[in-house]
């Protein structure tokens, strides 16, 4: 209030208009330059000091160590390319590049999917529409490692429920942490689980910035709601999609907390590595044989990993819808 | 702040550690929840926190502990028993929290599978000579000694447990399957392994839902460790440190043991210090167990089959002879704040009244000689496992058990090995392919 008050004033009060075309002297002109163009950058610096520290500075050390054979307990040696040319060549990597595409794909795409069935279910008018939109929200709340804790009993291979529900069918005991394509799926359900309900709100708001006169256009012109859905929503939401597939294509792609969980904190996911993700092969590779080395090497093709695999996802996205 | 409530509730629990001396032990959550309190002492007690490894009671020093916490107001021991696994969580940990010069506690407890590398890295350690320790010699056998002298004569470490070795079973399912129920006689019926594997055929053609053996990996160690003293003494590592997993016939036969058990169907498919493996326990999933004297505190504490099946676990000696598996240490990291503290709590923890406890509370057997040769401990009889007479089982061959090499990389290998050995029984890696397997993952991790 009181800012509108002064607002009101200063328009009121007469501004001497000499003031603009003096030239000022040297110590305002400092505090002139500080204020228009030094301020701004002070006023921001703090997340790129942040940045500076905790993102660029740790991104070029594990690049500067990703070209040594570092043994945190031995020894510190130059070997080039040679971790990155050992790694290509080590299947446990590839391993786990394949573990982490596919529980990826499993979970991405039912996930994007229900998000958006679920996003558009909730656009429209109902009983208690905030009660229900905030309960999708829930499961992110519950933490990570609780929600892969309890799949991780519903998973049991001799007292789980899953299994059990299994056998009213005839379906023999599934052995979630021994078998590959089980356990992507047991993690793919905890990933989903947790963040369908983030995605389908961030389209949800995507939905709700498309002008409603574009539904009753079509509505006039006989369109059904499932043409408006697959000709209006979808393409208009866009950009929102754009943003939430990089986002699930970061956090797949660098999948840890569940798929440790599941192995009981034990980052080589599985007896064989069935379910172990890059990020765990990272981790294994730094902090269990410490081979800071070859984990920054690892980390570095991740890296890659991620720019590829958003770029792709980048590239399908924008065809959605077609025309522009 | 921080500092100060943390004095409060410290001064706290002392206090209610004074007031139940004498009554029933206090849980931990009863002190803990009692915090507040008027903190009027000036200069708190010196707090050592003491980080141990293991299921069930661990390094079984609770009782000790708190008689200490009791009768020293001015040095508190805070009692941190962090993970169960030692090769995959523990001592990866401690190795940063060592390296990085930050993070360990005043005292920790080091697996003999960690000794190895602990020894090469003298800088790590306190020097227990310049705290008198060096007077400890005498209570120790001697390799149990030496193992805690570094290289260049440094003493960084005195001996808590050792191994020794036993079979559990669970007598109740042994008379319900038709089999001898008593301890002497269960040991009769199995002098050698082929004589336990007969054994627990005719137990499961009786027993639908229980397997005769928890999984592969924990007899696999006890064969190895059995075999390691038939070859040397030896099992990943010779004493050069160089990789013989190839070539070492103890591992080759323990492998082959372990195969043997999960082909004929005897496992219960469960691996050994895992959340499904405390639950099987719990669901009476197995009847027997590879039983160093250490695993007595894993089965009877609440982690493991806990309080429902005491007297139903029995001690029956093991086939094919004694061996000696696991026995730990306990040592000063040099960053620890009060050494001095920190070694005499060292100094306790290892000599014979705690040792003493720590055998009739959890069942570890010490490796303190003075404590192995109390008539408490010889004549000690362990009431969970049905009265076994414990004390006559482990402490009779106490004197007799060899040590086995372990290398400086021996916990890293052996946490590949048991990886293969487990993945053989769920079935993720064929039979066939097994010891290949074994083997070029041993080679990897000592890499």
């Amino acid at each position: 209030m009181s800012l509108h008050v002064d607002a009101g004033q200063r328009t009121r009060a007469p501004m001497p208009p000499s003031r603009r075309h003096v030239r000022p002297g040297p110590g305002r002109s400092f505090l002139t330059w500080l204020d228009l163009k030094a301020a701004p950058y002070l006023l921001v610096s703090p997340y790129y000091i942040l940045f500076l520290a905790f993102g660029l500075f740790p991104l070029g050390f594990t690049l500067y160590y990703s070209f040594f054979d570092y043994d945190l307990t031995g020894t510190v040696e130059w070997t080039g390319l040679g971790n990155y040319v050992a790694m290509l060549d080590d299947p446990a990597f590839w391993r786990a590049v394949v573990n982490t595409l596919a529980m990826f794909v499993i979970a991405t795409v039912p996930q994007m999917l229900l998000a958006l069935l679920l996003a558009n279910a909730l656009n429209r008018r109902m009983r208690g529409q905030l009660f229900v939109r905030l309960g999708v929200l829930l499961p992110l709340v519950t933490s990570v490692v609780a929600v892969a804790v309890v799949f991780t009993q519903l998973y049991g291979r001799d007292w789980g429920v899953v299994n059990w529900i299994l056998s009213w069918f005839g379906i023999d005991p599934i052995d979630w942490k021994a078998e590959r394509l089980p356990s992507w799926l047991a993690i793919a359900t905890m990933v989903d689980w947790r963040w369908t309900g983030y995605n389908a709100i961030i389209f949800l708001a995507g939905m709700q910035t498309i002008p409603k006169d574009l539904y009753e256009a079509a509505s006039i012109d006989g369109a059904s709601r499932r043409r408006q859905f697959w000709q209006i929503t979808v393409p208009m939401l866009r950009p929102t999609m754009i943003f939430v597939v990089l986002n699930s294509t970061i956090g797949g792609l660098t999948l840890f907390a569940e798929p440790t969980t599941f192995y009981n904190g034990n980052v080589h996911g599985g007896t064989t590595s069935q379910f172990q993700t890059v990020s765990m092969f990272i981790f294994e590779q730094g902090f269990r044989e410490f081979d800071y080395g070859y984990a920054s090497a690892a980390a570095w093709l991740l890296f890659l990993l991620i720019l590829i695999g958003s770029a792709i996802n980048f590239l399908l996205i924008r065809r959605i819808g077609g025309n522009k | 702040m921080i500092g100060h409530s943390r004095r409060g509730k410290l001064l706290a629990v002392a206090a209610v550690a004074a007031l139940a001396l004498g009554a029933t032990a206090c849980s931990d959550d009863s002190t803990g929840s009692a915090s507040g309190g008027g903190s009027s002492a000036a200069a708190g007690p010196v707090t050592i926190t003491l980080q141990t490894f293991g299921g069930g009671k661990n390094f079984g020093y609770k009782e000790a502990v708190d008689k200490w916490n009791a009768e020293h107001k001015d040095i508190q021991i805070k009692y941190d028993n962090l993970t169960d696994q030692f090769e995959q969580v523990y001592w990866p940990q401690m190795i940063q929290w060592l390296q990085s010069g930050a993070g360990a506690g005043d005292v920790v407890g080091i697996d003999e599978g960690g000794m190895g590398l602990a020894k090469a890295h003298p800088e790590w350690w306190a020097d227990l000579g310049e705290y008198g320790l060096q007077n400890r010699k005498n209570d120790f056998a001697p390799w149990k000694w030496e193992n805690g002298v570094t290289a260049d004569g440094k003493l960084f470490a005195l001996g808590t447990d050792i191994g020794g070795m036993s079979l559990c079973y669970r007598r109740d399912l042994f008379e319900k399957a038709g089999l001898p129920s008593d301890r002497d006689e269960v040991s009769k019926l199995w002098p050698t392994w082929d004589d336990f594997i007969k054994v627990g055929h005719k137990f499961q053609d009786k027993i639908k839902n229980t397997k005769f053996v928890d999984g592969t990996n924990t007899l696999y160690n006890v064969v190895l460790v059995q075999e390691a003293a038939k070859n040397g003494n030896v099992s990943y590592f010779d004493k050069d440190n160089n990789l013989i997993v190839d070539k070492n016939p103890a591992v080759k036969t323990a492998y082959e043991f372990a195969q043997r058990i999960s082909q004929e169907g005897l496992t219960a498919k469960l691996r050994n210090f895992t959340p499904e493996w405390n639950t099987g326990m719990k669901k009476s999933a197995f009847a027997t167990l590879g039983c160093p004297s250490w695993m007595l505190g894993v089965v009877s504490g609440d982690g493991g089959a806990g309080p429902e099946f005491k007297g139903k676990w029995d001690v029956a000696a093991v086939p094919g002879g004694g061996g000696n598996w696991g026995g730990s240490w306990l040592a000063v990291p040099k960053q620890s704040k009060h050494p001095k503290e920190a070694a005499m709590v060292l100094d306790y923890l290892t000599g014979k009244d705690a040792q003493v406890s720590v055998f009739n509370y959890a069942g570890n057997m010490p490796s303190n000689l003075q404590a192995q040769q109390d008539p408490a401990v010889q004549g000690a009889t362990n009431e969970y496992f049905n009265n076994a007479p414990v004390g006559e089982i482990f402490a009779k061959s106490a004197s007799a058990l060899q040590p086995v090499f372990l290398g400086v990389k021996h916990a890293q290998v052996k946490n590949a090995i048991e990886s293969v050995v487990s993945a053989i029984d769920d079935g993720s890696v064929p039979y066939s392919q097994g010891w290949q397997k074994l083997v070029d993952d041993a080679v990897k991790a000592a890499g």
